[in-house]
């Protein structure tokens, strides 16, 4: 079978003539190279593996063999290796250019985690084999567990937890269990306008009510907003901070005596802790229970949607619910507890959350990361993130519309809303696909949901001075373009993407959601 | 420090024109008595060379399989050989450290690539539909049952005791923290276990394994109709995804949602994640599905590409009405299981699952003749269960002294003091004939 077959062509007609100058044969445009879905190009009798021939043998299917073909389509490992390099070819990366997605923590991801994960002490070693024969592996839990406890001044931590979210239905879970075990049957969460979807799902998932406590001016929660909100039936606050707009929840403390107060339980989106890492312990603040996502603050890979990996700390009035398995000190050496019968004092685990012990390899990642940095440098890392998107705040300040006002310092993430673009006909869509043609991966946009046309730009302690100052430079240009009415570059962009926009609103009223023979490519 | 490229004069230079002397003025908006005046009690910066020392010994201190006499080890994760390519093209800078692909026009290689793998799962598992991955397999059978609840408004799920034991368990626990009912049947290897008369007009889903936690391989088409019949759902469950390149799809037995654990395939051991959940259902069910759905599209050109869609279901947009509320999944995995997959192909994924189902049926053979040991599969893929005299703990522990590692005690996931004497042995690809030969005759030295 032949090579990988290259592009195809672009359609004259629907192009703009400055397009048909830039067309090519192959509908290659040099290092962009188009390539085929797998299954218009390969086909089911190839393969890149060898394998031995087996002797013939009685088997012990229940006569339930897969006879009839089913479509896999295979390639030899040079067409493979092509036909993957191409693809991520067309994949922007933290690797790449800056990538200030806000609350996504996009900062660099060391290559030395990758290396660690992969020594074959680690990467090579079985959840259910026996435990003494892995010490290394549940030490290096426990120094995790270690670090992310001293780091934020609680006395539990649960590590299975497979991501935020996943953290954050810990975190609930273990709430609803102490108010369970005490008869309590309160039955609300309050959630701000400004937190992310995920907190008002988890609640929803767990059986929870959700009461919205209203964002101020600045974006933040009041201890007047809350007292509002505040019943005998509300059984947590689900609070993100610094929160989704990138400020430091100023009446925090406040808060969290509220609430406790009413005997229910302060949760915290631990989501942004990037921001305060080494300068700020959650425990002091009055937080029962915050879900890091390791993914975010402390640089394990995001792979394009995942692995994440959410530990959640808890405070000693939820350490005794936290999930299985947990981690107990015997003597010298640590265990790992699995089962439920398995006693151990003073606990009560509500329960699993997945099979085995949740994302071992990112532990890994992570504790390389934390171990890098020592606490001196996580403050220091804190302290850049918090700096260098005040830089941007500052910079951007009288060519963009900040959300907060002007005189409002933020956190590791800057909020800008669309009032800039007001008139301009251009949409914070519109711009932020500018700012891809300029090489740039755009800011979060349309969240948080408290204001309008929402931009939240997140640059992390890895950008340098010279890498904000283009940014800045490019956003200065941009901003002014279109204050003057010139809309019409953002209305086309992205141009030089391997695709330009795509159609969203036909993708779904239509799903293809799988090659079929029937929806082959059309060349 | 290495990672940060701020110089004291950039922080200087910076600080100046946001106006403030000190950065701390930045962080103005926390409690005053709150801000550390001390660093936490952790060790200081690291070099590289520092880190990379300190934590090859707590790697060297595990027993891995690679070093290990003879590795036997499954009940819900395999060892298998990954290509090195695969490695190789995950850790490419563009996939490995780009986000969920919010903006589709830089993030078409993602893109590409989950819609190649929502079909490679569509045919691995005979379904409609897949979505982009879940967390796990485990998660996404909990995920699954509270599927089949919002399709069918039903409450209960009955769960098969072929069920991987934690899987049980992660099911149980969402199913009491979101009000759902739930019947669980006592693990039985080897004896038909009646699922169908406990299937009534308050069922929602019945949850089974294929093959089952024990390694049994069962045909579970009446099993779909009984409940079909009765308006619930059926749940299939893989933990071993190289099964399907030997044994009939599940879809083919009228499954309405498959849930995986993809493991297998390009993930490795990493001992219990990150691992990659496959979910497929019927085209019917598609709005009820939960995760990331990628799906085809032309661009402003009238050029194919991939988008994210249907993403009124998820929790970005619905909130508290959401399908589920998970957000980041398995990206990664799902790239290296979608890769050794096409590596494989068909043909390769068809040959592999013999080579593993032939190392099994050797094993079984060979310990079938010892004396003291009875093999309790009548049917099996690559694992399958014994029943040793005393405990199979102890026996695991004893050949783990000695770099064998046997297999899982079954009493270690039951944790019940039941079953104590009975081990489930997993046999890949990567086990030699000889090392299946020494490790029956480790086990008869054992228990004679
Ligand atoms: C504020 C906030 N909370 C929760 C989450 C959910 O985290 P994850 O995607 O790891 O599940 C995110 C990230 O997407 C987030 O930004």
């Amino acid at each position: 079978m032949s090579m990988n077959r290259q592009g195809r062509k672009t359609n004259i007609d629907q192009s703009s003539s400055d397009q048909a100058d830039a067309m090519t044969v192959s509908g290659n445009k040099a290092l962009q190279i188009e390539e085929p879905i797998l299954f218009d190009l390969g086909d089911t009798q190839t393969t890149g593996v060898d394998f031995a021939d087996v002797a013939p043998f009685e088997s012990r299917l229940n006569g339930l063999e897969r006879i009839d073909e089913f479509g896999l389509v295979g390639l030899s490992e040079p067409e493979t290796m092509r036909h993957y390099v191409r693809l991520s070819q067309k994949n922007y990366s933290i690797d790449t250019g800056i990538y200030p997605l806000g609350s996504c923590t996009m900062k660099h991801n060391p290559r030395l985690n990758e290396k660690i994960a992969r020594l074959q002490g680690f990467m090579d070693i079985h959840p259910l084999q026996p435990q003494s024969s892995v010490p290394g592996a549940i030490d290096l839990m426990d120094e995790l567990a270690h670090w992310l406890m001293e780091l934020t001044g609680m006395k539990a931590i649960a590590l299975s937890p497979k991501a935020g979210a996943h953290g954050e239905l810990c975190g609930m879970m273990a709430i609803k269990a102490a108010h369970e075990a005490r008869g309590s049957t309160k039955n609300i969460v309050l959630v701000p306008d400004s937190a992310h979807g995920t907190n008002p799902a988890t609640a929803a998932l767990v059986g929870y009510k959700i009461r919205s406590v209203p964002a101020q001016e600045d974006g933040t929660v009041t201890v007047a907003s809350v007292k509002e909100a505040l019943d005998d039936d509300v059984a947590a606050i689900m609070l993100t901070n610094p929160n989704t707009g990138g400020v430091f929840e100023r009446e925090i403390v406040e808060i969290a005596k509220l609430i406790h107060e009413v005997g229910a339980y302060f949760y915290c989106d631990g989501a942004n802790f990037t921001a305060i890492a080494g300068k700020v312990k959650p425990g002091d603040l009055g937080v029962d229970a915050m879900h890091f996502n390791l993914h975010k603050t402390f640089s394990t890979p995001h792979g394009g949607g995942g692995p994440g990996s959410g530990p959640v700390v808890l405070s000693k009035r939820l350490a005794p619910f936290a999930p299985l398995p947990f981690l107990v000190k015997e003597g010298e050496s640590t265990r790992l507890v699995e089962n439920a019968n398995d006693r151990v004092d003073e606990t009560s685990p509500f329960g699993r959350m997945t099979a085995f012990h949740g994302q071992f390899g990112m532990y890994t990642r992570a504790l390389t990361y934390m171990m890098s940095h020592g606490a001196d440098g996580l403050k220091q890392a804190s302290e850049d993130a918090v700096l260098n998107a005040n830089y941007l705040r500052a910079s951007l300040s009288d060519y963009m519309s900040l959300a907060f006002g002007e005189d409002h310092i933020c956190m590791h993430e800057v909020l800008f809303d669309d009032a800039f673009l007001k008139g301009t006909g251009v949409t914070t869509r519109d711009f932020s696909k500018a700012m891809i043609d300029e090489g740039f991966h755009p800011m979060t946009v349309y969240f948080p949901l408290i204001v309008n046309g929402a931009m939240l730009v997140e640059p992390t302690e890895s950008e340098s001075k010279a890498s904000l100052d283009q940014f800045i430079e490019v956003m200065i240009v941009l901003a002014k373009r279109a204050k003057q009415g010139d809309a019409e570059p953002f209305l086309n962009a992205p141009r030089f993407t391997p695709r330009r926009r795509l159609d969203e609103t036909g993708a779904a009223r239509k799903p293809i959601l799988r090659w079929s023979p029937n929806n082959k490519t059309s060349t | 420090m290495r990672y940060l490229p701020l110089s004291p004069d950039d922080r200087r230079a910076m600080l100046a024109k946001v106006g403030v002397d000190h950065v701390d003025a930045l962080f103005a908006d926390v409690p005053n008595d709150k801000l550390l005046d001390k660093l936490p009690d952790l060790p200081l910066a690291a070099s590289e060379l520092e880190v990379e020392r300190q934590l090859s010994q707590m790697a060297a201190r595990n027993l891995s399989a690679g070093q290990s006499k003879g590795f036997f080890v499954g009940a819900g994760a395999y060892r298998h050989h990954t290509p090195a390519t695969v490695d190789h093209l995950i850790q490419r800078s563009e996939f490995l450290t780009s986000y969920t692909p919010y903006q589709p026009e830089i993030s078409q290689g993602t893109l590409h690539v989950l819609f190649e793998f929502q079909t490679q799962i569509c045919m691995l598992t005979g379904m409609d539909v897949a979505n982009a991955s879940m967390y796990d397999g485990s998660t996404a059978t909990a995920e699954a049952v509270l599927m089949a609840r919002r399709v069918t408004r039903r409450k209960k799920a009955i769960l098969s005791g072929g069920l991987h034991p934690q899987y049980r368990a992660v099911v149980e626990n969402m199913q009491r923290f979101s009000g759902g009912d739930l019947v669980q049947m006592t693990p039985a290897i080897a004896e038909a276990e009646d699922l169908i008369s406990q299937i009534d007009d308050q069922t929602a889903c019945v949850v089974v394994q294929y093959p089952d936690f024990f390694g049994q391989i069962s045909d579970y088409s009446e099993l779909a109709e009984a409940a079909h019949v009765k308006k619930a759902l059926l749940i299939i469950v893989v933990t071993e995804i190289v099964s399907l390149g030997a044994i009939k799809s599940p879809g083919s037995m009228g499954a309405d949602i498959v849930v995986a654990e993809g493991q297998s395939l390009g993930c490795g051991l990493d001992f219990g994640g990150p691992y990659v959940g496959l979910f497929a259902t019927r085209q019917k069910y598609i709005r009820q599905m939960p995760g990331r759905l990628c799906g085809k599209t032309v661009d402003v050109d009238g050029q194919q590409g991939f988008v994210l869609t249907l993403s009124t279901r998820e929790q970005h947009i619905r909130r508290e009405k959401a399908t589920s509320n998970i957000c980041t999944n398995s990206g990664l995995m799902a790239l290296a299981f979608s890769i050794h997959l096409t590596l494989l192909g068909e043909k390769g994924l068809r040959q592999l699952a013999m080579i593993n189902h032939a190392n099994a049926v050797q094993l079984a053979d060979e310990l079938g003749k010892i004396n003291g040991v009875d093999v309790l599969n009548d049917s099996f893929f690559n694992e399958f269960t014994i029943r040793v005299p005393g405990s199979a703990h102890d026996l695991v522990e004893a050949l783990a002294a000695k770099q064998l590692l046997a297999g899982v005690p079954v009493s270690r996931l039951h944790g019940d003091g039941t079953l104590e004497d009975l081990l489930v042995i997993a046999v890949t690809e990567m086990n030699s004939a000889e090392q299946i030969t020494d490790l029956a005759a480790a086990i008869e030295g054992e228990i004679s």
